[in-house]
């Protein structure tokens, strides 16, 4: 406990973060903050509208695509699937690796090779979100019942038919609840990487910030808030009937 | 026969039909949800300006930026040469430092404030209904603005550098964490609690000998979950000028400085694997201790 108070209190030495320069800073941020009242469009509305979507179909499109490639990464990646150890590790390992690196810098790896755009930002949530869902599925398919497995593999049903009928049923409700979930941070990860040029509304708020036009960054800010809130309340429903029907 | 006898016809039909029926209902709905998040598919790629013509042409260059990520100027590869690979070590080393204390005293003052905020949000401890409604919009809002979007503002209100990194740390870290404080906190035992406000204790010590020794092993275990993440984000961060090895980052990544970029993406890599490992290790011996005690 000691040490860890000395560690902040030596961090806030050498961050060099001292209460007049926040206090300093908060004064400037209440100027900020005055002049962001009232929230405009600035006559971009529909502009902004249309990033909007662009930010969305970004976030779409990126969990589906590392959804499809996670996949079959979350089936190697089970114990209970393939019983080669190696394969399992090496699987895990290179999961690790990809979801260590974040979204942004996917962003920048993509932009160079398919150019400044939202496609980049496709690419570059698939690539960083494949790892955590295919490490998730894995874990899924891990904790799955034995029981149907047996069962297929009793009626003479192939290596193949046991994943078909006695796993598949008992994870897809999971995988799309997850799925949902990992739409929902995708958005939020979306409206980011376009302050890199990946695309969508951040491009628009990260050039409204640059020329200080605070009334129109809070009026983006306030769009995406209110479209977050929007899925979260659409995914939470629908999460909800996707669980409820594997109840049935 | 067989050991066991068939039903006849006339009743075997109608179980059949029910059978047939009630795969066919579901292979409608799971049709028609196919045809459905297709339609979004396809109707996003158009958004999202998919070229897929494009990625074919260029996908060979994807491969071959990692080829040259792990080639030095001279052209020789990375691991032939590790001293001129690792030339800028000490620089990036304070800079990665830099990063640790940023999501480290972020999180630290995040999970502060996330602690306040939670106790003020929980439906069972908080002092008023209305300070309650208003905890759970400041905890709401501080959880879904981005802490990059948070640290662009601050960069122009606090100046370039850690600072502005900091408190954009602290602030996403406060919402997450106080949103997960709150639910922790609203199911706990209230029989501790009851038993310090029947020997006159103040809300105070209600919460700090009620509530708190309750949950304190479960808060540290989230807050160093949180400090994993924020590890994370740090190094980005500095993409908008908030301090740390994210500055140096980005600057290598956007003049094409192949070696130093997978150089200090290997440092960041090692570095947030090993942070990852320790914290789950901790986690584990904290929620031991907890059942144990």
């Amino acid at each position: 406990m000691a040490a860890a108070l000395a560690v902040y209190a030596a961090g806030l030495m050498m961050l060099d973060i001292s209460p007049t320069r926040v206090w300093h800073g908060l004064g400037q941020l209440g100027t900020i903050a005055g002049l962001m009242l009232p929230p405009s469009a600035g006559g971009h509305f529909l502009l902004y509208l249309d990033a909007l979507g662009q930010t969305l179909s970004i976030a779409f499109l990126g969990t589906m695509l590392a959804a499809g490639v996670a996949l079959p990464f979350g089936f190697l990646a089970a114990r209970n699937v393939v019983a080669n150890r190696m394969v399992h590790v090496l699987a895990r390992r290179s999961l690790d690796t990809v979801r260590s690196i974040d979204v942004l810098v996917w962003a920048l790896i993509w932009i160079n090779v398919v150019g400044l755009g939202p496609f980049a930002g496709v690419l570059a949530i698939a690539s960083s979100d494949c790892g955590s869902l295919a490490k998730l599925m894995s874990e899924a398919i891990e904790t799955a019942d034995r029981k149907p497995v047996e069962g297929v593999l009793a009626s003479g049903g192939g290596r193949l038919m046991t994943i078909r009928f006695g796993l598949v049923p008992q994870v897809l409700p999971i995988f799309a609840s997850q799925l949902l979930y990992f739409f929902e941070s995708n958005t939020r990860s979306a409206t980011i990487i376009g302050i890199v040029g990946a695309g969508g509304i951040g491009l628009h708020l990260y050039e409204q910030m640059r020329v200080l036009e605070w009334q129109e960054v809070a009026f983006l800010i306030l769009m995406v808030l209110a479209t977050v809130a929007a899925i979260d309340v659409v995914s939470r429903r629908l999460r909800l009937a996707i669980i409820g029907r594997r109840g049935a | 026969m067989h050991g066991f006898t068939m039903l006849p016809q006339s009743q075997l039909r109608p179980l059949l039909d029910a059978y047939a029926h009630a795969v066919a209902t579901r292979r409608r709905i799971v049709l028609a949800g196919a045809v459905l998040v297709l339609a979004a598919a396809a109707l996003s790629a158009v958004g999202a300006e998919v070229r897929p013509h494009v990625f074919w042409a260029n996908l060979g260059n994807f491969g071959s930026y990692f080829d040259r990520l792990t080639q030095l100027d001279t052209g020789a590869r990375v691991w032939a040469d590790p001293v001129s690979w690792y030339w800028g070590l000490r620089r990036w080393s304070v800079q990665l430092g830099q990063t640790l204390l940023i999501a480290y005293v972020g999180t630290v003052t995040g999970a502060a404030l996330g602690l306040a905020g939670g106790v003020l949000a929980s439906r069972n401890v908080t002092p008023f209904r209305a300070l309650r409604f208003a905890a759970v919009r400041v905890l709401e809002f501080a959880r879904t603005v981005p802490d990059l979007v948070f640290a662009l503002v601050f960069v122009v209100a606090f100046g370039l550098g850690p600072l502005a990194g900091v408190l954009a740390i602290t602030l996403h870290t406060a919402g997450t964490l106080g949103k997960l404080f709150a639910e922790v906190i609203e199911n706990i035992d209230m029989k501790p609690v009851e038993g310090v406000q029947a020997t006159g204790g103040a809300w105070l010590s209600q919460i700090r000998f009620g509530v708190l020794p309750q949950v304190l092993s479960n808060f540290a275990s989230y807050g160093l979950l949180r400090f994993e993440v924020n590890v994370r984000g740090a190094a980005v961060i500095g993409f908008v000028g908030a301090g740390g090895i994210g500055q140096e980052l980005i600057v290598a990544i956007r003049r094409f400085y192949y070696s130093d970029v997978s150089a200090m993406l290997l440092m960041l890599l090692v570095c947030v694997m090993a942070i990852d490992l320790a914290s789950e290790r901790l986690r584990s011996r904290l929620l031991a201790g907890d059942h144990g005690a």
